[in-house]
């Protein structure tokens, strides 16, 4: 029950029904108005309280970035590591201790930039961790640079002609690692992200999940919409849910009429690397 | 036994239980052992696809509770750099073997050298102390290995072994004691939770340390961080915390500063060596004391944090020290730094131990 306060006859609530699980003394956050981070954060909130998993076993890691900072708002234990790391830093805790639940939450750089090769690689071990990869199409916390997200002819802080580098489509190549799930939505889709976050606790492997997020100030401004909102709108309007969507064909422009395919592509199940280690260990004894 | 298997042995005897790493040469015999005896008492070997990732899991299996370790090369090493800086600022135990080898670059995979003296005191960007140990014989690489694991423990810290290809695959005997026989220091773990509980409580050199999924909420950050691990760029919190992360090691030098000395308290010139090159050195120092010189040998046996006091006194008796080093002389600066003798450097880089007779030959100059 929300607690209530009378304050000059006007009832105030003083405690935020989910201030358990943030770290309130660390409020208010550094993230843009319009930013998508804060419907994220609040989504995860809300999985991890109704996870099955005991709040003490959730641990949550991330590189560098503005996705990099929400761990550090979260009450749990929270690992803010170095840029492009947060994979094999939390295969490290996973592997290590199992009953852990693990999840990433990094930027669209810090996985498929500079730590690229680590998260194919925790893939193709089915390392059991949740990884939710907030997609911004740029460098939002260095000034809005471009990387391998940022659509063709998009314009950035580092691509004032237009960019000219082919962008990766994230669930096409997760797919193609090997992920046994692989999902895609927008910061609009609360709901389902709520659900898909769920989800992935439950996954047993690797369970990734790419999160579109308006990041207003920066790709925002400089590519036609002109606050969150904009963008708010643009999902909105062209979003597509389609669970079986040829995963080469979404990649995505970022320009209406062209959609944004969202949905749960792949859900499957293949022995996680901790099974097959513990088959190991056990013949090792023997 | 060969070094890379003494070591290897170390570790597990030391309590490691978590070994990840990515092959290379002089290195990978460490971690082929700990492959097969790993799993045997039931730790975790794991491959990982480059030594950035190495680094980052064994720092996340240390935040899980677990002793971690992993080993490499020069090369390697120079990709570890950034998250042994991670390892510094946010506590956490490991141990780094360092096989060196001949450099720069690619260098030398096959051959000696200790040409990374200067990048382990340096290499991460930012203000750290290290501390590392130079084995020079198979059976310090057990027992120097188990040490690692103690000061990673109790310092909170990443620790090296600065090995090198000759220590490192020399065959020699290894007397491994009985398990009770060897001190294995085990971490100290916070117990307390709760607003109260400070997990890096900059007030103690080496505050209990928070685990993964015991009910903390710990925040363990790359940011420079408050006592509570919250993210700062106030002045005061990053002076605060540098100085107790310097202050933990410069306050605690004489339980970590390690030497040997042989015939040093008559010697007029004194030869300073470590690892293998100790080795040389030791033949040089036995031939010239049998031609009448009065020389000695003083072995750095922790590099780093650099035996200050120990140089500095034998600067001041000395009228000279000789300097042997495979590398263009590294050890040779903070030598020169604290003594006030004259300072001969042999700097040899030929992808072998330094001859016993160019050290030998420097003596009799002298
Ligand atoms: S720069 Fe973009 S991603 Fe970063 S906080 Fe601002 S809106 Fe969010």
């Amino acid at each position: 029950m929300t607690e209530v306060e009378l304050v000059h006859g006007v009832e105030i609530s003083v405690k935020h029904p989910r201030d358990e699980l943030l770290r309130a003394d660390r409020l208010p956050h550094i993230w843009c108005p319009g930013c998508g981070l804060g419907i994220v954060t609040k989504c995860l909130v809300e999985a991890i309280r109704r996870s099955d998993v005991p709040l003490d076993r959730h641990v949550v890691v991330s590189g560098i970035g503005c996705t990099s900072r929400l761990p550090g708002y979260l009450n749990l234990d929270t690992y803010h590591t170095t840029h492009g790391r947060a994979i094999p830093f939390a295969t490290g805790l996973k592997i290590a201790n199992p009953d852990l639940e693990v999840t990433v939450v990094a930027g669209d750089g810090d996985l498929f930039n500079i730590g690229g090769n680590h998260l194919i690689h925790a893939i193709r071990r089915n390392v059991d961790l949740n990884v939710f990869c907030v997609n911004n199409f740029n460098y939002g916390m260095t000034g809005g640079q471009f990387g391998a997200t940022t659509p063709i002819g998009a314009r950035t802080a580092t691509t004032p002609y237009g960019n000219f580098e082919a962008p990766f489509n994230l669930p096409y190549i997760v797919a193609a690692a090997g992920a046994p799930f692989v999902a895609r939505w927008t910061t609009l889709h609360v709901r389902q992200l709520l659900r898909v976050m769920r989800r992935a606790f439950q996954i047993q492997g690797l369970a990734f999940v790419e999160i579109i997020s308006p990041c207003p100030p920066t790709f925002g401004e400089l590519n036609n919409f002109e606050d969150g909102y904009a963008m708010m709108e643009y999902f909105r309007n062209y979003s597509r849910v389609d669970d079986h969507a040829e995963l080469s064909t979404i990649g995505l422009s970022m320009k209406p009429p062209d959609p944004v395919v969202v949905g749960n592509f792949v859900d499957t199940r293949k022995p996680t690397y901790h099974e097959l280690e513990r088959e190991l260990i056990e013949r090792a004894r023997n | 036994m060969a070094g890379n298997y003494a070591c290897a042995e170390g570790a597990i005897a030391a309590g490691c239980r978590f070994y990840a790493g990515y092959p290379i040469t002089p290195s990978s015999e460490i971690a082929e052992h700990m492959s097969r005896r790993l799993p045997q008492v039931g730790g975790h070997y794991v491959q990982m696809e480059d030594e950035i990732g190495s680094i980052a899991a064994i720092l996340g299996a240390s935040n899980a509770g677990m002793k971690v370790m992993t080993a490499t090369s020069g090369p390697g090493f120079s990709l570890m750099m950034e998250n042994i800086g991670l390892g510094v600022i946010t506590e956490t135990p490991c141990v780094v073997v360092d096989v060196q080898r001949g450099g720069p670059s690619t260098g030398l995979p096959t051959l000696v050298g200790q040409a990374d003296m200067m990048q382990v005191r340096w290499g991460s960007h930012g203000d750290y102390e290290v501390i590392a140990f130079a084995p020079n014989s198979v059976q310090e690489m057990f027992d120097l290995t188990v040490k690692a694991f103690n000061m990673a423990e109790k310092f909170r810290t990443p620790v090296f072994v600065m090995a090198d290809q000759i220590i490192a695959h020399m065959t020699d005997r290894l007397v491994i004691p009985p398990p009770e026989d060897i001190e294995v220091v085990q971490r100290k773990k916070a117990m307390k939770q709760g607003p109260s509980f400070l997990p890096f409580d900059f007030s103690q050199d080496f505050p209990p340390m928070a685990i993964a999924g015991e009910g903390h909420h710990v925040n363990v950050d790359s940011l420079t961080h408050d006592e509570r691990g919250y993210p700062s760029a106030k002045h005061d919190v990053s002076e605060r915390m540098l100085e107790h992360l310097i202050g933990k090691i410069r306050n605690n030098l004489e339980t970590i500063v390690q030497v040997e000395h042989y015939l040093t308290d008559d010697a007029k010139v004194v030869v300073i060596a470590y690892g293998s090159t100790s080795r040389s050195a030791l033949h040089a120092v036995k031939e010239a004391r049998r031609a009448g010189m009065k020389v000695g040998l003083l072995r750095l046996i922790t590099p780093w944090p650099f035996p200050v006091r120990e140089v500095e006194r034998i600067g001041a008796k000395a009228k000279a020290v000789v300097v042997p080093e495979i590398n263009y002389g590294q050890i040779e600066h903070p030598v020169r730094e604290h003594v006030d003798c004259r300072v001969i450097g042999i700097h040899h880089a030929a992808g072998s131990l330094v001859p016993p007779d160019k050290i030998y030959a420097a003596l009799e100059k002298l």
